[in-house]
């Protein structure tokens, strides 16, 4: 193989985030609309490699990740050590609005998986106006707990491999090894009691229930896609936060809980009409 | 169902290697029947059918057979395709002293994917 850099920029962000100074890693590719990208619980910005490589994407879109505070390599702020890191809505919503305003975005597009695809939800209801279109990736309005999370962090557990553990299942089965092996090393990699901290939002207080008939999908667009696999966000689940909101929903054949790491082609296949849609405002052919 | 359980585990050195320090005794249940499944080594070493007077095991997995099957079903069926899926739907148990499981999760799903490989 010939040596070769992939077109990706990755730097530092310094600035305050909920009221602390933060060192921020954000990667991004590409030129034209913004596309903020919002990585699951207990992973980082890695998942979106995919798309960042992906010049039928970039030609059209400035695709941004972000590693969340705690995820990648965003480090958590000073002091860390002494709490215990707990993900909230609130914390959640304004992270995404500071972080777009510090890199000065004109109505981006925002795109968020899992936890992510929970608090587009959240963006969806109180801040429709700041975005050009809202695109959820196993979106559902509620999880309940279904483990008892506090395996995720002890020290008597090895962290890395219980949360891989507790995820793999979550990958469709048809999934190339390549893409499941690597979606799962990012778990391995997590920093202890992240993914637990980020799960109290997803299983907790992330609980949207009450509020999915006052989004309206005609105030900003908004499109839903879950992996027929996904049984943690189900396909359930989506289809009834598009019934409820107007939303544009698409069951994915073939793909899991995490489309765009599992399987970066097929995910893309489903993507980019509804990107095509957002850029012209036509619906596009499918792909 | 586990016929072949044992011969299909140890012949995957991989999950052998990932289960290198794994040395327990865990029951399946399906249905009514128990099965004691005794682990040396990442190795299985015996499975033994009930019934039982005092089974002594760390955890056990307890489903209906329809659940078993639907989860070794040779073809995916969504929903279906991990044990966890099962427990939030309440169709299959997890119970006991889940600390050897917990420290070697991908092991023991290795394992459970291999008796859905004998299954077929």
């Amino acid at each position: 193989m010939s040596p070769r850099f992939e077109p990706v920029i990755g730097r530092y962000l310094h600035f305050d985030l909920l009221g602390k100074p933060h060192r921020l890693y954000v990667e991004e590719a590409g030129n034209g609309i913004p596309l903020l990208c919002l990585h699951t619980a207990g992973s980082d910005g890695r998942q979106y490699r995919g798309l960042l490589n992906d010049a039928r994407i970039t030609r059209n879109y400035r695709v941004i990740v972000f590693d969340m505070p705690w995820h990648g390599k965003s480090s958590p702020p000073a002091g860390w050590q002494n709490e215990d890191y707990r993900l909230t809505s609130r914390d959640y919503v304004r992270m995404i609005l500071e972080v777009s305003a510090a890199l000065a975005l004109d109505k981006p597009v925002v795109m968020g998986c899992s936890i992510g695809g929970r608090i587009v939800l959240h963006l969806a209801h109180e801040h429709p106006e700041q975005f050009r279109a809202i695109i959820g990736l196993e979106s559902s309005p509620k999880v309940d707990p279904y483990y008892d999370t506090s395996w995720l962090h002890r020290p008597d557990v090895h962290g890395g491999e219980v949360c891989a553990g507790i995820v793999s299942g979550l990958v469709a089965p048809t999934a190339p090894d390549e893409g499941r092996w690597e979606t799962l090393w990012h778990y391995m990699q997590s920093g202890p009691g992240v993914f637990k901290g980020d799960l109290y939002f997803y299983m907790i207080d992330g609980d949207i229930s009450d509020k999915i008939d006052q989004i309206d999908a005609r105030r900003c667009p908004l499109y839903l896609l879950t992996g027929e696999f996904d049984y943690s966000c189900t396909t359930e689940g989506t289809l009834e936060v598009a019934r409820r909101t107007g939303a544009q929903a698409t069951i994915m054949k073939d793909l899991g809980h995490f489309p765009m790491s599992e399987d970066p082609e097929k995910f893309i296949g489903y993507l980019l009409p509804v990107l095509e849609e957002i850029r012209t405002g036509q619906k596009a052919s499918a792909a | 169902m586990l016929e072949n359980l044992a011969a299909r585990v140890n012949a995957d050195a991989h999950l052998v290697r990932r289960g290198r320090t794994v040395n327990t005794t865990f029951l399946i249940a399906i249905d009514e029947a128990d099965h004691l499944v005794r682990v040396a080594e990442g190795r299985i070493v015996e499975i033994k059918p009930g019934p039982f007077i005092t089974p002594n095991y760390s955890f056990a997995f307890r489903a209906s057979r329809d659940s078993w099957d639907k989860l070794w079903s040779p073809q995916p069926i969504p929903g279906f395709t991990d044990i966890f899926a099962l427990v939030k739907k309440k169709l299959l148990r997890i119970e006991g002293d889940l600390h050897p499981l917990m420290t070697h999760l991908l092991y023991f799903k290795g394992v459970l994917g291999a008796a859905g490989k004998a299954a077929s």
